[in-house]
């Protein structure tokens, strides 16, 4: 709590009446988001690494030491999903903005078409990633599914997407590009809307050409919603394990394990909470250092537009 | 310039058909009688007959109207209660100035880059303690308070002159009547905005609910589907599946389609003003 009671009670005045100082309405008005703030986001970011700091061992006292840590890193499955977490951020992240920025830029006009076109690829949006996991299922069912199905009408052979290592990872990386890319286009969208046409205009006049124009004038001005975007791209690549858990639970061979679902399975199944905790401690630090990371360049590329 | 064009428009049109080919092939084989061993599951060709047998069949095996219930009151709730504390504190960052307050801001947007699921061990730890394993309250806990929300009610209320509360609050009015009777009716678009944000993603959320809930009458939608198309699966149920699906994501799509400026706008509506 940010005040003592005599402090609590100058709180309460200060909601009743109108002349009270500042601090002590504002202390009022954000103590209902604070007190939720602190139970699930400050605390549990405190009790973790307590937790993570101190050594279980069977039939001793706790004792503190990086215990937990040296066995976090000593974990081959705890690489593997850090490995994978890369690998599928990387996977995801490239080719949806790509993909977005590209259908932003061909779909930036208005009419019914475009509009109906872009409708069509926003929808996976609004679905749950589990219902997603669902309908890809079966679209990557081995031999009778949708893919395989038709492949096999193109003279290709069944493949066991979600079953071998070599593709499980690829799969649910296709299945999170389908789901977001739409969500990724909305913003470069407005990001271009932004864009004062007299700039083109004058670009053209002077002999530029689309490619040119894209480079030196688009991509620049877009540099605040690619990296807004690329942030929240990142969370969502970080955050987003739904259809680990529903499709691959992390195989076969942990090919799909990724850190959020090391750290569910962990503590769901093995009880490790000590190796949780630790798992918890290291991928908060390596998120915020990311997305401060990203920031600072973020913040770089306004000053460079300005 | 215009001879290159149509190329491109081709291709795009041919991306946007594939991205619709997951939906496409959940609403035929929905609608498909079920005949069992059949070969063509996989077939997109819409070919009759059509029969609504396949969710008559998933409305009698799944728990539907439990799932929807409890979807409908923690979607609910976390927002009634969002409504209040991001409205209270979006307005103290945006109309009081306290020293501080910048460090303040800075502490709350922490929760944006830290979503409750990151913090899925000690929040449940804490659920527990709480007493709230097991109970729909425990799903809604993490997200009464919202960094999202502050920031976006901030901005909204920044973007209403301060003369309509003043005016008010000369009127007697204290400061509480100002904020609910003036200038929420004003932020009524960024509230409506916040609203869809926050009713889409904890419709859809799966693995917070997953591990706070342990008994079926607490299951949301997203949890149930997940069993319920995983027994569909082992029997190769598919149409079943399918139809399981649709009743999932329907609500959704259906206000999508119904409202969708509405839901683009505000889905844009983050960080962008």
């Amino acid at each position: 709590m940010p005040f003592d009671q005599g402090g609590l009670q100058d709180v309460c005045r200060a909601v009743r009446q109108r002349r009270s100082p500042a601090w002590a309405v504002a202390a009022a008005l954000l103590a209902p988001s604070a007190v939720f703030l602190a139970a699930f986001t400050y605390w549990p970011i405190l009790s973790a690494t307590l937790r993570a700091l101190t050594e279980q061992r069977f039939g001793q006292a706790p004792s503190w030491g990086l215990g937990n840590f040296t066995r976090l890193f000593a974990d081959d499955r705890f690489a593997t999903a850090v490995g994978n977490s890369a690998l599928y951020a990387l996977g995801t992240i490239g080719p949806s903005l790509l993909l977005a920025l590209a259908f932003a830029l061909a779909l930036r006009e208005s009419g019914r078409l475009n509009a109906l076109l872009r409708t069509m690829l926003v929808l996976p949006l609004l679905i749950p990633l589990v219902a997603a996991a669902a309908l890809f299922t079966f679209i990557l069912l081995p031999g009778g599914g949708l893919l395989d199905w038709h492949l096999a009408k193109l003279g290709i052979g069944a493949s066991n997407w979600l079953g071998s290592p070599d593709t499980a990872l690829g799969a649910i990386i296709a299945i999170t590009i389908w789901k977001n890319t739409g969500y990724y286009m909305l913003f470069f969208l407005a990001g271009l809307a932004g864009i004062p046409e007299e700039y083109h205009e004058a670009a053209k006049l002077d002999g530029a050409g689309p490619f040119t124009r894209l480079r030196r004038i688009t991509l620049p001005l877009l540099g605040p919603t690619l990296g807004f975007v690329f942030i929240i791209a990142l969370l969502n690549a970080l955050t987003q394990v739904d259809h680990v858990v529903t499709m691959t639970r992390g195989g076969p061979s942990d090919s799909t394990n990724m850190i959020l679902y090391y750290i569910y399975q962990q503590s769901e199944q093995n009880m490790d909470h000590g190796l949780a905790a630790a798992a918890t401690v290291v991928s908060v630090a390596g998120l915020l250092a990311l997305a401060m990371l990203a920031l600072r360049t973020l913040e770089r590329g306004i000053h460079y537009e300005s | 310039m215009k001879a290159n064009r149509a190329p491109v428009r081709l291709l795009v049109c041919a991306a946007a058909l594939l991205w619709l080919v997951p939906f496409a092939w959940m609403a035929v084989a929905a609608l498909r009688p079920q005949v069992a061993g059949a070969l063509d599951a996989a077939s997109l060709l819409p070919t009759g007959p059509f029969t609504l047998a396949n969710f008559a069949e998933a409305w009698r095996s799944g728990r539907f109207p439990v799932w929807y219930l409890n979807t409908v009151f923690v979607c609910g709730g976390i927002l009634a209660i969002q409504c209040v504390t991001v409205s209270l504190a979006g307005y103290a960052f945006a109309r009081l100035r306290f020293p501080g307050s910048n460090w303040v801001f800075t502490a709350f947007l922490l929760q944006l880059l830290l979503p409750p699921v990151v913090l899925i061990v000690p929040n449940l730890e804490m659920i527990t303690r709480l007493g709230l394993y097991d109970s729909l309250g425990g799903i809604m806990a993490p997200y009464c308070a919202s960094a999202f929300g502050v920031f976006l009610m901030r901005q909204t209320f920044r973007s209403i002159p301060r003369d309509f509360e003043d005016a008010a609050q000369v009127d007697g009015a204290t400061r509480l009547q100002a904020i609910r009777h003036v200038l929420l009716p004003l932020a009524a678009p960024g509230l409506a905005a916040f609203a869809i944000v926050s009713v889409t993603a904890h419709w859809n959320e799966f693995l917070w609910p997953l591990m706070v809930v342990s008994s079926p009458r607490n299951q949301v939608l997203t949890v149930g589907l997940a069993s319920f198309t995983a027994s569909a699966e082992s029997g190769a149920d598919w149409g079943l599946m399918a139809a399981g699906t649709m009743l999932v994501a329907g609500p959704l799509l259906l206000g999508f389609l119904a409202f969708q400026r509405r839901f683009v706008s505000s889905l844009v509506f983050t960080g962008l003003k």
